[in-house]
């Protein structure tokens, strides 16, 4: 409340004029903090950069701007001003566009229509298109406004999204990771668009996890993490040595709260030794595999990749650049486009929805037991050896319930998925595909989880292939560890000092040059 | 009140004839009509063209009949009416079925139409190739003796149909429960996704099969109306059973063995309310509402007890 004298413009460049100003923002749901006091300052006619890994807040900050949710603390001020959004229309009102990760876009529905949501008044097609068709060629986004959304592809329905913010007069675009679903061409035209945008007096704040795009486009940088501003400065004084660590935490002093778990690898032949002749054959393989989603996005390009028994390859890679898509083909459950996977008869898959994907919550824990064999059982069902199979399941698996004969629903999380892992180990003894394990799980629990992966054992051991938003986890499991970016994987080799996590994130940021992923010696 | 409630009552259990010719014949169709509906919805298919695919199991085991009845013995034609009515309606849900997979058209939808296809093209059957051959009524001639499927108890007109409407109902239940092909069923009716991802069914399949067995079912309940009942085909050959089957269906919760106590109870409602509107001048429609009644009752209590499941598996997960 006392921003009197902050705010006073102070030269004749209107990029010292303060745009948005996000002070002390705290959001908390139930338990969980997602802010805590996180503030930046965005300068008119800028492109604003806010960085962060995944869970640090990026978007929940921007959503406080855009009045999606009412930060439980903290100011925000607009043009200097303080101002309080309840809802989201408020925050148009006042010139703020959001571009979500998710269009919010109705697929039946037109380009016109679609834009004319949420107005006011009465609505003329005709009219509506016209003023669309004027704002978009005059933003240099072609958009065709008679078209159906469904018909478009995922580049035009983004850039309906940026005309829907520009016909209501946004002067500040929010976009939220705008290049995750475009190719690398697509990416550079959005990029220039958003330089041409900002040069032209309008101001843009880019929710990215790309190093090499908020070094290419941006004016200012903020980064979050773990819900707090970490480093907030214009890009010229910024290196990129300085952002990985404020993205990681790791060398920081009091800032790096929590710090990083050292990463022990455990003492396997595949971790530092060269590929030697008596090598076991790889038990998952992979060569140029390339996938292209249904809409058309390209998520893997030519992967060659071997895990060999006793290993647990660790996947790291934000959402989108590529790692479920790359476990799903692994795991037999997607199929690539083009390329060759050699994978045994049967894959252990734990997938990321537990709840949905892995178990079915009403059926009994026999049931569930069986639903693994569920595509393959033919005739009668013998339910007394199922039963007695998953009672030695329970007792081998150390999952805590009254008898195979519950439910599924009556377990906690962390049962269900020790459960879902034995299950899946039993049917599966030579390949297990593990994806976000310890998600919706509590800390003991999760510890547990992955304890028990790191421990698996087995004769020939298995090969593991884990998947996990948190890389403190996946380096806490992984005996070696590849990177997705851009829908490329690559080995990246562990550093000197264990507690360096450097190279992970510059893997995962697409920062840097990294090792090819070698298939161990047998191309 | 006590008056209409005492004719319902006579109407349904108050003498030998009202149990063994009235309420168990009116049973016998929805024996068949609720077992195809609780299969279909145990598999996620929410077929709701029982009605439809009764009256097309009807056109072909009455068409059958007149074709081949003269020549051929009861031995025979009485299960050949009965796999024509079947195939018959299993075709009608196979469209339904091809809509759904082939454009993802909702069954809901393509179902409730296809039921008044049904009724249509009954009508052009009853005044075009099966009319009568005086041309007068729109009805088919009587089918010949040979086709006339045999009643159960002498000068009672409970037909063969009923019982095998039993048998269906426990074979339906043992594939449920003690089948690979059962468990298939029920995992992709509980959870497609989870059907898919773990147990690496072909939910595709197993739905259309399902769908096809489901109007299999309808369709043999026509050709066993036609067959044990009325002995001809006419516009008014189901007074709505295959909607009463989605109440009989739900009654039971699906399962098949309480489809039998359900059936049993909606049939005794149908043979009751006529009592009760010639005895007690009620009017029967006051039935539909007491059937309707009881479908939201149902419906409301598996939602009460959906949410207090979920409370008790949240405050368990919280131990």
């Amino acid at each position: 409340m006392t921003q009197r004298a902050a705010t006073e413009p102070m030269g004749a460049d209107p990029r010292d004029h303060e745009a948005l100003a996000l002070e002390g923002i705290t959001v908390r749901f139930g338990p969980v903090t997602a802010l805590d006091g996180a503030h930046c300052t965005i300068r008119r006619g800028t492109v604003h950069a806010i960085l962060g890994e995944n869970g640090a807040g990026k978007t929940t900050l921007m959503r406080a701007a855009f009045g999606w949710l009412m930060p439980d603390a903290g100011t925000i001020r607009l043009h200097g001003a303080p101002v309080t959004f309840r809802t989201s229309a408020e925050a148009i009102a006042q010139g703020i566009g959001m571009v979500h990760q998710h269009f919010m876009l109705i697929p039946a529905m037109t380009v016109t229509e679609n834009i004319a949501l949420g107005g006011r008044g009465r609505f003329d097609a005709g009219t509506t298109a016209a003023r669309i068709t004027a704002v978009a060629d005059g933003a240099g986004l072609p958009v065709d406004p008679v078209a159906r959304v469904r018909d478009l592809a995922v580049s035009a329905q983004q850039r309906v999204e940026i005309v829907k913010a520009l016909v209501r007069d946004a002067r500040i675009l929010i976009l939220d990771e705008p290049t995750a679903v475009l190719t690398p061409d697509q990416a550079t035209e959005l990029l220039r668009w958003v330089r041409t945008f900002a040069d032209a007096g309008g101001t843009v704040v880019l929710i990215t996890h790309k190093l090499r795009e908020a070094f290419a486009v941006a004016d200012d940088l903020t980064v979050l993490r773990q819900g707090r501003t970490v480093l907030s400065a214009a890009r010229a004084l910024v290196t990129e040595a300085h952002l990985i660590e404020a993205l990681t935490g790791a060398g920081v002093g009091p800032g790096g709260a929590g710090g990083p778990v050292p990463y022990h690898p455990m003492p396997t032949a595949r971790v530092a030794d060269a590929p030697e002749v008596d090598d076991p054959a790889p038990v998952l393989r992979l060569d140029g595999v390339r996938y292209v989603d249904p809409r058309g996005v390209t998520r893997l390009r030519a992967v060659d990749l071997a895990v060999y028994p006793g290993e647990i390859l660790g996947v790291i890679g934000v959402e989108g650049s590529g790692p479920r898509e790359l476990l799903r083909i692994l795991a037999g459950r997607l199929t690539p486009t083009t390329g060759r996977v050699t994978r045994p008869d049967a894959v252990g898959f734990v997938p990321e929805d537990r709840l949905h994907d892995a178990v079915i919550p009403s059926f009994s824990l026999t049931e569930n037991l069986v639903l693994a064999d569920g595509g393959e059982a033919r005739g009668w069902m013998d339910w007394s050896t199922w039963r007695t199979i998953t009672r030695d399941l329970l007792a081998t698996a150390d999952v805590r319930a009254a008898g195979p004969d519950v439910p599924m629903a009556t377990l906690s999380g962390g049962n269900q998925q020790r459960f879902v892992v034995g299950r899946e180990r039993r049917r599966a003894a030579a390949a297990l595909i593990v994806e976000h394990p310890t998600r919706g799980l509590d800390l003991t629990a999760s510890a547990r989880i992955l304890a028990d992966l790191r421990a698996l054992g087995g004769n020939p051991r298995p090969a593991v292939v884990f998947h996990s938003a948190d890389l403190d986890e996946v380096l806490a499991v992984a005996t070696r560890v590849v990177a997705c970016f851009e829908g490329r994987v690559r080995e990246v080799s562990p550093p000197s000092d264990p507690t360096d996590r450097t190279p992970y994130t510059r893997a995962m940021t697409g920062s840097v040059e990294t090792t090819a992923v070698s298939s161990g010696g047998t191309r | 009140m006590t008056e209409a409630l005492l004719a319902l009552w006579d109407g349904a259990f108050g003498s030998s004839y009202a149990i063994w010719s009235a309420t168990l014949v009116r049973s016998a169709p929805l024996l068949w009509l609720g077992l195809g509906v609780a299969l279909a919805f145990r598999a996620g298919v929410l077929n709701i063209g029982a009605e439809g695919q009764f009256l097309m199991g009807a056109i072909g085991a009455t068409a059958v009949a007149q074709v081949v009845g003269r020549s051929v013995p009861g031995l025979v034609m009485i299960p050949l009416m009965a796999l024509v009515g079947g195939v018959a309606g299993a075709g009608w849900a196979g469209i339904a079925a091809w809509l759904r997979q082939r454009f993802g058209v909702l069954e809901v939808i393509s179902t409730i139409m296809l039921n008044f296809i049904a009724l249509a093209t009954i009508g052009w059957m009853v005044r075009g190739p099966l009319q009568e051959p005086t041309r007068i009524y729109p009805q088919s001639a009587e089918i010949p003796w040979s086709a006339q499927w045999p009643f159960l108890i002498p000068g009672q007109r409970l037909h063969l149909g009923f019982v095998l409407g039993l048998l269906a109902c426990a074979i339906a239940w043992v594939v449920l429960t003690r089948t690979a092909t059962g468990f298939r069923i029920r995992a992709v009716g509980a959870s497609p996704s989870a059907a898919t991802s773990a147990g690496q069914i072909d939910v595709g399949r197993t739905v259309m099969r399902v769908f096809l067995v489901s109007g299999a079912c309808a369709g043999l309940a026509g050709a066993a109306e036609v067959g044990g009942v009325t002995w001809a085909l006419y516009e008014g050959i189901s007074p709505g059973y295959g909607y009463t089957a989605i109440a009989v269906a739900l009654l039971a919760r699906l399962h098949p063995g309480w489809i039998v106590v359900s059936a049993i109870f909606f049939g005794a409602l149908e043979a009751g309310a006529s009592a009760m509107q010639r005895d007690a001048g009620v009017p029967s429609v006051v039935v539909q509402v007491i059937v309707a009644v009881i479908i939201l009752g149902v419906l409301a209590g598996s939602q009460r007890r959906t949410r207090v499941d979920a409370l008790r598996v949240r405050a368990g997960s919280g131990r």
